[in-house]
């Protein structure tokens, strides 16, 4: 099959660039939710001192 | 849930695109196996201009109703338009190269897209390089607004000047009904993705600010 190196390249290169895309903002939002948790754990903590 | 529920359908629609461009559309004669990378490449194009749209109407938005939210949609648009535009850049250099026989030209089609390209990079370092995020995000607005005039002249290039570019063909009955299916759902799939990815970063810009507002009320 002529030229079929350049459509599997082709279609790699969007998979990896999306799953790469998607896999870096699930895990990053997954982060900063963490550390809103985190934070509003240190307040509830400010506020009981006060 | 609902962004769940958007996953499961992209993935579906992801799987259904697969199968139809590598086990169900006929291999077009001229192009040989190759021209399959169009069922992608149309798409991922389709998707840069519609985020890219919203980018403009967001900011439009923003400057007129000064309400964040606008530019937080716009931003997270941008940023997800950029990486469409980075794949429809790198899908039609890896076409051209076995068509053309060169992994790019200055011809129309291609010059103004990666003109686009840079307008929203553009956008996106701006917004970075901003001292403080409200001016970042007026300016970013403006690029936003005026860059989207690059939208339309990329989508009429091939009919305005004399391009390397393939005409057009998908309005003008070029494609067999096996191969306008196959386009069609491809594009409903990349599309569901954009919907999900646009909501994600929403998300997370939202997830920023408020981080942004508890470390104030930490302090």
């Amino acid at each position: 099959m002529e030229n079929a190196g350049y459509l599997f390249a082709a279609f790699a290169i969007i998979w990896a660039v999306v799953f790469g895309y998607v896999l870096f903002v699930f895990n990053r939002q997954r982060k900063l939710r963490r550390e809103i948790d985190s934070l509003k754990e240190a307040l509830k903590g400010k506020e009981v001192e006060q | 849930m609902k962004r769940k529920i958007l996953l499961g359908v992209s993935a579906l629609k992801m799987v259904a695109s697969l199968y139809l461009v590598f086990l169900y559309v006929p291999t077009e004669e001229a192009m040989g196996i190759v021209q399959r990378i169009f069922y992608f490449h149309v798409p991922v194009a389709w998707v840069a201009f519609l985020a890219f749209f919203i980018v403009f109407l967001g900011s439009i938005l923003y400057l007129w109703k000064k309400d964040s939210k606008w530019d937080v949609i716009a931003s997270s648009s941008a940023e997800v338009g950029v990486v469409f535009a980075t794949l429809l850049l790198i899908t039609g250099s890896i076409w051209a190269k076995p068509i053309w026989g060169v992994w790019w030209t200055w011809e129309p089609r291609l010059t103004t897209a990666l003109v686009l390209w840079l307008i929203y990079i553009a956008y996106l370092i701006v917004r970075s390089f901003a001292t403080e995020e409200s001016r970042g995000a007026r300016f970013a607005a403006v690029v936003g607004i005026v860059g989207f005039i690059d939208v339309p002249i990329v989508a009429l290039a091939i009919t305005l000047w004399r391009t390397q570019h393939p005409g057009p063909v998908i309005f003008q009955g070029g494609l067999t009904p096996p191969m306008l299916l196959t386009l069609l759902i491809c594009i409903s799939a990349f599309t569901t993705l954009y919907l999900l990815l646009l909501m994600q970063r929403i998300s997370m810009k939202n997830d920023e600010i408020e981080i942004r507002r508890l470390k104030e009320l930490c302090r």
